[in-house]
Order: C-alpha cells, then sequence, then structure tokens
C-alpha cells in the first residue's frame, strides 16, 4: 500500500558520529523546521523528537520507547510496530525507556489505554520510511532502481538476487532526504505483529535488576518519609519531634507545605495535581528503615478545616441526589417522560459503588535533586509531562531547568497520573538541598489516596406492549464522574426514549481516574439492568442484545463512537467459545457486554455452588479490539483485567468514618489472590483494523457477568459493590 | 550501633544497623540487593520473600539480629545465570506485566517446588496464595509454576 505522509514533518535522520543513523521523531507533533537530530548519542534531544530509533552499522537496532510502561506492555509492543515496518528481525531490536519530553508534545501519557491507537500510524510510517531510505541507499550503490529492490529481516535484496545488509548502507541511508512516499505492508505480511512477543524487560525482572522508581539510587541520596493528616478534613496544628531526631538514622526533621498552598492559592495546578493545603511534617534519614522508624516517633496534632465526612451521610445525600431533581442531562433522545408515563410497566433499580484505593504494588515515590543549575527528577509517573510543569511552577523555575526520567512502574492503574509525590519530592529536595528519595509506606498510600469515587446509579426502564420503550440513567457521584463521551455508549442509539443525566455531591476527599475511569462500575451497572430487563421482557438475553444493537444499525448516529457490528460479533464469539446455554447441569453463566477504551468485549462468567458459596470457575473472554500487536502481552493484559475487575466487584471495601479511610494494609483491604482466580479464556476477533487499547476495556464488564450468573445460581440479585457485602454469608465467594 | 555478619547469595556481607531492622531494607539499602521488593511491610503481600535456610521467608518481618548465622538467598542469588528453572518458566510463559511482585513470586514458588516437586492444581493454588499481584497475572503464574515443576522433575 503505497502511503503519501500527511505531515512528513514529524520525522529527521543524521548520520551518527560514531557510525550509523539516528533516525528522530515526534509522534504527535511535527518537528521544528531548523532543529536536526544530534550526531552524538549523549545529545538526545527529546524537546523536538520525542522518539529515536538507531541502526548501527553492524544493522542492529536500537529504539527509545516513549512512552510510561506501567505494566501495560507498550515497552515491548510499540517497539514492536516499528520494527515490524523497518522490517528486522525481532533479535536484532534493543528497546530502551527514553525520558521526558514536554515542549512541543503532549502525548507522553500511560492512561486511558490510548498508547497503542494515538500511536499506531506514526510508528509504522517512522519504521517504513527508515526502511525506504535504506533501500533507497542500497539502490544507488548498485546503480539500480529503488523499485526493483525489496529488503525483509534487514537484508536488502535487488533483481539479480545481490544483497546487502542494513549495517552496509546505513551511513549512506543518513545522508538521503527523507523520502514522501512510502509503502506500509499490507497486514498479512506481517512477522512480528501479531506473533507473540515476550516482554522486554524480563530479564531483568526474573533476575531482580534495578528497574523501578524505588530501585534508584544517587550518590549522596538521603531517604524521606512524609507525615500527612490521618483523616481528609484535617490540617497539621502541630508537632513534637524530639524523639524521633534522637534516632541516630534521622538526620533533619522539617514541614514543607507552603510552597503547594501558594500554588493552590493562585489555581495554577491542573488536573493532574491532588494538593492539600495543609503542612506535612518531613522525616529524612540515612535510609528507608530510618525515616519510617522516624515517623512513628513523631506525635502531632492535627485540627479540623473541613468537614469530616463519612460514607454513611454520603450514601444518604447521594440517594437524595439520585431521587431529586438537579441533574445536568448528557444525552436526551426522544422523551422518556412520556415513554414512562405510557409504559405498563416500569423497571426501576438503584446500583452502588463504593471508593477504592489504587493499591499499585509499588508505592507511591520520587528522587528529586533540585540544585541552581538543574532539577532532575526520576521515579514512577504515568503523566511525567504535567508533573515537570507542576514542579517548574511549585519550585518558581523554567521546565527548561526540569528533567523527568522515566523508571518502570510497579503499576500505575491511574494512580500515577496525579504528581502529588513527585512535588512532595521536589519540595522536599529544594527545602534540604539534597538528593533525596520520597518513599511512601503502604499505608500512607492507602489512607491519603486518590480514591475511585463512590457513585450510585438509578436506572429505569418502561415496558409497552412487551417491549422496551424507554430507557432512563441517572448518575449521582462524589466530586463526579460522568462526561462527554460516555453517554454515548451502548445503548445509546438503540433505544427510541433514551435519557442520561448526572450530578455530583462535594467532598473534600480527593477523587480521580482508577483502571477504566468512568465506565468501571457503570458497565456493571447496566449490563445487571439488562439481565433483569430480559427476564421481565421474557426475552433470551442474547437475542435482547442482538436486536438493540440492530435498531443501532438501523439509525446511525454519528456521536456513538461503538460498533454496532462489532459488539454483535463479540457477542456471537462469546455465545460460542462459552458453550452458553449448553453447560453442564450446576454450572451457571452470567453474560455481559460493552464497549469502552474503544475497544469492543463481551465476557461469560461461569458459576458453581461449592460448600454453598458461589465460586466462580471460569470467565470467556471475546474481544475486538482491531489487530493484535501482541498477542502476548495483549492475553495478559485482558486476563488481569478480567481478574482484576472480579476481585475489585468482589472484595473491595473502603469506606470513610469522619474522615478516615476504612483500611490502611492488606490486613484490612482484600485483593484478589490465586486461590480465588478463575480460569480466564480469551480470545481475539481477527481484524485487520488498527488497534485500540487493551489496558482496561476487559475489565468494567466482568462484574456483571459474575453478578448475573450469581443470580442464576442462587436467585439473588447483586446489586452494591462489593459483592460480599450483599451475600448473607460471612465466606469468601469465589474461592 | 551494632554490627552483623550476614550470609548472602553465598557471600558474606558486614552491616552496621540497629537490630530491630527488618532484612528488607537491609537488603535494599545497605547492601543494594534491591530485587526485593516492598509491599506492604506486614507479611501480607509476599512482594519482599526471600529464602532463609531454604525457606520462604518475608523480609520485611525478619529482624536483622535474627538471621545472623542463617543462609539468605535472594532473587539476585537464586541462580548464577538467571536460569533457575522457576525463572526459565517465567520467562517461557511471559508471567510479569509490571513486574513488581514477580521476584517474590519467584522466590516463593521456587521453595515451594523444592518441597514438592510434583504438586497438584490445588497444592500451586494454595502456595501462592500469599503472594499478591495487583496485575492480576495470576493464570500465568499458575501455568509457570507448573511447568517449573515439570523441568524439576
Amino acid at each position: 500500500m503505497k502511503h503519501t505522509f500527511s505531515r512528513r514533518s514529524f520525522l529527521k535522520t543524521s548520520a551518527l558520529a560514531s557510525g550509523g543513523m539516528l533516525i528522530g521523531f515526534n509522534l504527535f507533533n511535527s518537528c521544528k523546521s531548523d532543529v536536526e537530530p544530534p550526531v552524538d548519542l549523549s545529545k538526545l534531544n527529546y524537546k523536538d523528537f520525542n522518539a529515536y530509533i538507531k541502526i548501527s552499522p553492524e544493522g542492529k537496532v536500537t529504539i527509545y520507547s516513549v512512552n510510561p510502561e506501567i505494566g501495560q506492555g507498550v515497552k515491548t509492543s510499540m517497539p514492536m510496530i516499528i520494527a515490524e515496518e523497518l522490517d528486522v528481525a525481532w533479535d536484532d531490536v534493543y528497546v530502551v525507556q527514553a525520558p521526558l519530553d514536554t515542549e512541543n508534545y503532549s502525548g507522553q501519557v500511560a492512561g486511558g489505554s490510548q498508547s497503542i491507537r494515538r500511536s499506531w500510524q506514526p510508528l509504522r510510517e517512522t519504521g517504513a520510511t527508515a526502511k525506504q531510505m535504506l533501500i533507497n541507499a542500497a539502490a544507488a550503490q548498485w546503480g539500480v532502481d529503488a523499485n526493483t529492490c525489496s529488503a525483509k529481516a534487514g537484508v536488502i535484496t535487488n533483481a539479480n538476487g545481490d544483497t546487502l545488509g542494513y549495517g552496509d548502507v546505513v551511513e549512506a541511508a543518513a545522508a538521503l532526504d527523507v523520502p514522501e512516499d512510502v509503502t506500509l505492508k499490507n497486514p498479512k505480511d506481517f512477522t512480528i505483529i501479531g506473533k507473540g512477543k515476550g516482554n522486554v524487560d524480563i530479564d531483568k525482572i526474573i533476575t531482580g535488576k534495578p528497574l523501578f522508581g524505588l530501585d534508584y539510587k544517587e550518590e549522596g541520596m538521603v531517604y524521606a518519609s512524609v507525615l500527612r493528616p490521618p483523616a481528609f478534613g484535617q490540617i497539621l496544628e502541630s508537632y513534637d519531634a524530639s524523639k524521633a531526631k534522637e534516632l541516630p538514622g534521622v538526620i533533619d526533621v522539617i514541614t514543607i507545605g507552603e510552597k503547594a498552598r501558594t500554588l493552590l492559592s493562585e489555581g495554577k495546578p491542573n488536573w493532574s495535581v491532588k494538593l492539600s493545603t495543609t503542612d506535612k511534617v518531613v522525616v529524612i534519614g540515612k535510609t528507608t528503615w530510618d525515616v519510617i522508624k522516624g515517623k512513628k516517633a513523631i506525635t502531632a496534632t492535627w485540627k479540623t478545616d473541613s468537614d469530616l465526612e463519612s460514607t454513611e451521610n454520603h450514601d444518604e445525600k447521594l440517594l437524595d441526589l439520585l431521587n431529586g431533581k438537579k441533574f445536568r442531562t448528557r444525552r436526551k433522545d426522544g422523551n422518556v417522560k412520556k415513554a414512562f408515563a405510557n409504559a405498563d410497566k416500569v423497571l426501576e433499580r438503584v446500583y452502588e459503588s463504593t471508593f477504592l484505593p489504587h493499591n499499585t504494588m509499588e508505592p507511591m515515590n520520587f528522587f528529586a535533586n533540585v540544585t541552581p543549575e538543574k532539577v532532575h527528577l526520576v521515579g514512577p509517573t504515568q503523566t511525567p509531562e504535567a508533573a515537570e510543569n507542576a514542579v517548574a511552577s511549585l519550585l518558581g523555575r523554567s521546565v527548561d531547568d526540569i528533567h523527568v526520567d522515566l523508571t518502570r512502574m510497579g503499576g500505575g492503574f491511574g494512580r500515577r497520573l496525579y504528581n502529588d509525590y513527585v512535588m512532595e519530592a521536589a519540595e522536599i529536595s529544594d527545602a534540604i538541598k539534597k538528593p533525596v528519595k520520597m518513599i511512601s509506606t503502604r499505608e500512607d498510600d492507602m489512607t491519603t489516596g486518590v480514591y475511585r469515587p463512590a457513585s450510585k446509579y438509578k436506572i429505569a426502564a418502561s415496558i409497552k406492549d412487551g417491549k422496551l420503550t424507554g430507557y432512563y440513567l441517572k448518575e449521582a457521584c462524589v466530586n463526579g464522574n460522568m462526561y462527554g463521551l460516555i453517554p454515548n455508549f451502548f445503548p445509546a442509539g438503540a433505544i427510541e426514549n433514551y435519557q442520561v443525566d448526572s450530578t455530583r455531591l462535594n467532598s473534600n476527599i480527593t477523587v480521580g481516574a482508577w483502571r477504566a475511569p468512568y465506565t468501571n462500575f457503570l458497565a456493571s451497572a447496566e449490563q445487571c439492568f439488562f439481565d433483569e430487563l430480559a427476564e421481565e421482557l421474557g426475552v433470551d438475553r442474547v437475542k435482547l442484545h442482538m436486536d438493540l444493537l440492530e435498531n443501532v444499525k438501523n439509525n446511525p448516529d454519528p456521536k456513538i463512537e461503538y460498533s454496532p457490528e462489532r459488539l454483535q460479533g463479540v457477542l456471537k464469539m462469546v455465545v460460542e467459545k462459552s458453550n452458553w446455554g449448553k453447560v453442564a447441569d450446576g454450572v451457571y453463566q452470567g453474560l455481559s457486554v460493552y464497549y469502552c477504551h474503544n475497544t469492543h468485549v463481551a465476557e461469560v462468567a461461569d458459576v458453581m455452588i461449592e460448600n454453598g458459596v458461589p465460586v466462580v470457575k471460569k470467565v470467556t473472554c471475546a474481544i475486538d479490539c482491531g489487530i493484535v500487536v501482541n498477542p502476548l502481552g495483549a492475553m495478559n493484559q485482558a486476563k488481569g483485567g478480567v481478574l482484576d475487575g472480579i476481585g475489585h466487584a468482589m472484595y473491595a471495601d473502603f469506606s470513610f468514618k469522619d474522615g478516615v479511610p476504612s483500611a490502611n494494609n492488606f490486613n484490612s483491604y482484600q485483593l484478589i489472590r490465586m486461590a480465588q482466580t478463575p480460569k480466564v479464556d480469551v480470545h481475539f476477533i481477527e481484524s485487520d483494523i488498527a488497534p485500540t487499547g487493551l489496558g482496561e476495556p476487559t475489565l468494567p464488564p466482568v462484574g456483571a457477568a459474575v453478578a448475573n450468573a450469581i443470580y442464576k445460581a442462587m436467585g439473588i440479585r447483586l446489586t452494591k459493590f462489593p459483592y460480599i457485602n450483599n451475600m448473607n454469608t460471612e465466606s469468601s465467594i469465589a474461592g | 550501633m551494632p554490627t552483623f555478619t550476614l550470609k548472602i547469595n553465598n557471600k558474606k556481607h558486614t552491616v552496621e544497623a540497629d537490630a530491630d531492622t527488618p532484612l528488607l531494607w537491609v537488603l535494599r539499602d545497605h547492601i543494594n540487593l534491591v530485587g526485593t521488593k516492598f509491599g506492604c511491610g506486614i507479611g501480607q503481600c509476599g512482594a519482599c520473600t526471600i529464602h532463609v535456610d531454604g525457606s520462604a521467608t518475608r523480609s520485611c518481618l525478619v529482624r536483622l539480629s535474627q538471621v545472623a548465622y542463617s543462609e539468605i538467598t535472594t532473587i539476585e542469588g537464586l541462580s548464577e545465570h538467571g536460569d533457575h528453572p522457576v525463572q526459565e518458566a517465567w520467562k517461557e510463559i511471559d508471567v510479569p506485566q509490571c513486574g513488581y511482585c514477580q521476584a517474590g513470586q519467584i522466590m516463593t514458588a521456587s521453595a515451594f517446588l523444592n518441597e514438592s516437586p510434583n504438586p497438584s492444581d490445588d497444592d500451586i493454588r494454595n502456595a501462592m496464595h500469599g503472594n499478591i499481584c495487583r496485575c492480576a497475572s495470576y493464570n500465568s503464574i499458575e501455568e509457570a509454576v507448573k511447568v517449573a515443576s515439570e523441568k524439576m522433575s
């Protein structure tokens, strides 16, 4: 397929002083016209080129992977896309984590399952362009037309059968102009994309090499632990650090907070920064244990600054809001009120969920070294650009002074979108004039987090003459959740009279994105409701969905981004692969179908009753995410998302009493463990459509698949997360 | 401050630290063996699992003074070239997602398989139940332990 760049200026090449070729490119913007890639590798400039490929005279390829790696696998899958179009052997590719560029670009983020979707085309173009330049160089050397040459696995061949390796021509290629037209491969010719490639960091992970933020060290570095208010709504009044200062490993005890307060008063921080107004006590010490011990030795007094909120009150107020009239209408088709007035029957249910902490296995931590010359930041963040801007504002420095290096992350799940802990590290280093590593304990993380907000939905449907005539969904959520796109997800477009309204309860508890934000509970609420609705209508559950999706096909709507055909496709596939309706006696199945993060998913949970409690034995999952770039990584994401979804739907119980979180570590908060996990059987729709993300989409629907199966097994409709709290049994329900 | 001599991965290390310092922080901060991970600090997640005299042990709960005469093995010392059957199985199955908990998973699995070379599926599920994987790579861990047990028997 011949392909002309719409924005060729995103890529430039240069000959390296050390030999070989360097291709600098900017995945999401063009590069400035007067800037060339460096000839010296130590001068890689990420301000104009956010990613680089180096091809050595030996034909080896180094790809500097640009996006933050949080376990979603992009450090493997993004270089695979380049290697495919460049046409090199995957074994000849070496991947390096690139640091942050911020000046011209805003895509270096891990969030929303968008990394692959957004970079697919530019990564392909980059690889294909480099390949064409190498072919052109070889053709010139042979004195033949480049169109008569081809390249495969790092070797260029001409019509006579002569061959040259990429390394043989790389220096000549680097001097050529970047071609206007390149040929992208036909997906059926892919040899790397679609073939499972192992995690590029696997050898380091299994041998315990330093990789993560917590592992990063520098000469002269000290450690810091931060004492924050125990309750939301409290601030520091006074503290006594005399006992802590007596400890031999404690270097100093200081307070921070003023700089953050100034920023807040100026209204500077954007959505990605969660700041509190309190002063915080910081223990500086020689080792991590010294600062953990030091913090325990501090006596602090806290005063109430705003409401000390409790879940009990939130629940009452959210229900009041749901039953009230103050809503923002997010989408309105037809006239639900009329449909409801004319209905033979109205089915109405309320679904409720709790707050959730992220609990990344690697607690929040960051390295900062603030000096008059520069600010060096190293660690795990999903939004390095936002971190850089936030620290620049906080310290009153130019962003040019700030350099962010990214480490592999011990999980993200949305928590590391917020850079409060990066700012703390920077403020501490600025105060003590030393390189410092700020480390949170599990208790710090779980009790001073940014939580998935507690929310409630009221869903109602009208039935007239045995047909579904109206659908009305209302959301009430702590600090808000619903936004523009969501009301256009299924069943939008399928029902003539359709309305989505939302309202919020303001709170001083910090909330934010948690894996599959907006839909991680909504999907389960709606898909549980459809199960009950099918029963009420006396229609087969699968047929109800297929018919509704037919309606969408017949009434195209530009606001709807899901594809009814692709949703039907995954539904058909999951029915077949799960043996829906044909399983052995004693096995109860529940279905859930959902579209989010640009990917279509259908799931069936198989539940059995063992010793009187329901046990999830298996989940079958059908996914349409377009082309599957790395089947190994994709399988990991899909299975992990399903099990994560089951764990949080079943067990995750998190609430507040007088501003204090109900759990602070894994003895009081239950995450899913191996003996509770079912087998996950994942199937991908074969496709040649451009790929979409997989970090999130398998999580939201699975709670409903489980709840619907438990209903069949036990006759109980589960409407509250976590399910374990509405099961009337003390036993673990999955294992 | 007291001085302790520890035998870690067949090498002697002298450490000056308080007797109550958890072995986890001695390994990470004093000896610079950072493969052993901090997850919870209360023995609940298993990220800090090491072998003490061959048994899987939570290094966040063991105090420095308790292990002065023990053989300590960390992920860095499980094999010389990263080719212990459990490590090989982890690579073959491509287990890790974020990878943070995996050193602890591997140390739990390798101690378990030493004691139970031919485990049933339920044995594996129960043996690995104490190690949390927040990415929920449990299906792959289970499969990798099975593959490793075949390699070891």
